[in-house]
């Protein structure tokens, strides 16, 4: 008996996000699960960004500083040299405006923000400090200073999606939408903004992710059901999702210890990479769109595995 | 869940008079309006008074009129095969046919028909007999049409049983059995065929009829109702039907509900 191949009709899509000044990066856009090229369209590969930060980390381990030797405390020459990496866009992220570090003026993070724009030909992700008051002020400042740069701009939450949402509408911003792991909210989170009449598809869905080991399971079930609402027709879950995979992978235990200290579990630059390349390419499955990481040699790996799994499927 | 808006009915004053005097207005506001209160389709029936022979034209003449006021789909309701043949030829999209019964003579009439026009079909659970007392019966009856569309090429997505609700209050033992066909009919084919009600019928001549009709909705959805026959003019009808499908995790929760329910 002849086999029937099993074809979901779907009867809606993720949107498509764009971004850059030349429109030149697409994200989202799926009419099917991940890489089912067999009953829907995957137009656009997953966007790898890699990030930048506006002030030189002092915590991070000595593996994932090497590659950026001599440009830590140079914003501009480090996003020059993530696109040298091939990083598909720049995740600044403006870390000096946080009150506990140097409490940087919104003004002083739009001319650093400005300053990198010009020096690299990709799309800008700019990320705040992460103290929500602070990060509506900043990325006010920053919005302007990149109007027609057609930039992905966060975070917003609950709690500062108005300043965020109306600096992107009259600039022409992207928003990245944060919720910690609940679809509810980031479900109402997209209405709000959306009622302040953002268009749906300039908002990419953060769920704000755990690394693997590290409650990795929790994001990819509702980034799951967020595709499977997307694909149902909920337009309020139809955005794409970006996964902040750097910040998370490189805080785990397994990619900070040196090889001396935890001889068992091998190499640390092996393993240290594999942790953040497998988170990615575990999000990617449960239909993550955008990256942001920070080990050039994950955005290398990942590369190949998405490359791979682009290739159609269809029967 | 699939809401089709029941106002365009002969049996209304309104829609009546505008049939008689041929004036378009009453039928494109309730088009349009139904449209607004998130109907999927719209029911379109020329009412009793219409005689046979004119059923064609007004039918046709109903259609027309409620799509050009609403990007809508017709659900095109008489018992005169004459009068849904003629509503289909000039529908645009993908019509609905209400409706068949399970007696052969009718499925061999409009099965075939919603094959030919790529049509979604209501099929009664009853026959010239009347309408089943039990569920099993009920069931037995939804069976036939099942074969039939299954021997016609009509998927079971495009098929709509209807258990036939009775009114509560003569007819109150009903309840318990359409209930219980609806489950079944879940049951009778893979995939399953699905389920809609004239909902109204529950409570006619009966007091405080939209609480009966929403409270009867609500639980008919709990055992598998996929669609409904009904006023969708009925605020409250909404926002049960938009808690209910939450609470049966057919939408993701948000705080907002009501309203996404009622997005287009």
């Amino acid at each position: 008996m002849a086999v029937t191949i099993a074809k979901e009709k779907w009867t809606s899509k993720v949107g498509e996000m764009v971004l850059g000044a030349d429109s030149s990066v697409k994200a989202g856009g799926e009419s099917t699960l991940p890489f089912l090229h067999f009953e829907g369209d995957v137009p656009n590969k997953v966007v790898l960004a890699l990030e930048v930060w506006d002030l030189e980390p002092v915590d991070w381990p000595e593996i994932l500083k090497a590659p950026f030797e001599g440009v830590l405390a140079d914003p501009v020459a480090w996003a020059k040299k993530n696109v040298e990496y091939g990083a598909d866009a720049v995740a600044l992220r403006l870390m000096s405006a946080h009150p506990d570090f140097k409490d940087a003026s919104p003004e002083d993070c739009a001319a650093t923000a400005k300053a990198v724009a010009e020096a690299v030909n990709v799309p800008l992700i700019i990320i705040g400090c992460g103290v929500e008051e602070k990060d509506a002020e900043v990325l006010e400042k920053v919005g302007e200073a990149l109007a027609g740069k057609n930039c992905l701009l966060g975070c917003a939450t609950e709690k500062n999606y108005k300043t965020i949402t109306a600096t992107a509408m009259v600039n022409g911003h992207s928003v990245v939408a944060s919720s910690p792991l609940d679809i509810n909210l980031a479900k109402q989170l997209n209405i709000l903004m959306t009622e302040m009449n953002l268009p749906t598809n300039r908002i990419a869905i953060d769920p704000l992710v755990g690394a693997l080991g590290y409650g990795i399971e929790y994001a990819y079930s509702i980034m799951e059901r967020a595709r499977m609402g997307a694909l149902m027709g909920d337009k309020m879950l139809a955005m794409p999702v970006i996964c902040f995979v750097g910040q998370e992978a490189w805080k785990a235990k397994e990619a900070k210890s040196p090889d001396d200290e935890s001889p068992e579990w091998g190499a640390q630059e092996r393993r240290a990479i594999l942790w953040e390349v497998l988170t990615t390419t575990t999000f990617a499955q449960a239909g993550g769109s955008i990256f942001v990481l920070r080990h050039p040699e994950t955005v290398k790996q990942v590369k190949v595995h998405v490359d791979k799994m682009m290739e159609s499927n269809a029967y | 869940m699939i809401l089709i808006g029941e106002r365009i009915n002969g049996m209304f004053k309104d829609i009546r008079e505008a049939i008689m005097n041929k004036d378009p207005e009453p039928v494109r506001y309730w088009a349009k309006r139904q449209y607004e209160k998130c109907a999927t389709y719209l029911d379109v029936n020329t009412g009793p008074t219409v005689e046979k022979e004119d059923q064609p034209a007004i039918m046709e003449w109903l259609v027309k009129t409620a799509q050009e006021a609403a990007p809508l789909p017709c659900c095109i309701d008489s018992t005169n095969p004459d009068a849904i043949e003629a509503g289909l030829k000039v529908h645009q999209g993908k019509a609905m046919i209400n409706s068949t019964t399970a007696d052969q003579w009718k499925m061999d009439i409009y099965i075939p028909m919603a094959a030919k026009y790529n049509a979604a079909i209501i099929g009664l659970a009853m026959n010239e007999k009347g309408v089943p007392k039990s569920a099993s019966d009920r069931i037995a009856l939804a069976m036939e049409i099942v074969v039939n569309c299954d021997m016609n090429g009509v998927p079971m997505e495009d098929l709509y049983i209807d258990p036939l609700m009775l009114p509560c209050n003569v007819a109150q033992e009903h309840g318990v059995e359409v209930l219980e066909t609806l489950r079944q009919i879940k049951t009778l084919a893979d995939p399953a065929p699905r389920t809609t009600m004239g909902l109204s019928n529950a409570s006619q001549r009966c007091t405080n009829r939209h609480l009966i009709n929403r409270t009867f909705l609500i639980m008919s959805m709990a055992n598998g109702l996929d669609s409904a026959i009904a006023d969708v003019d009925d605020d409250e009808l909404l926002d049960a039907v938009a808690s209910a499908n939450i609470l049966l995790n057919k939408e993701i929760y948000c705080d907002s509900f009501l309203k996404t329910f009622r997005a287009r």
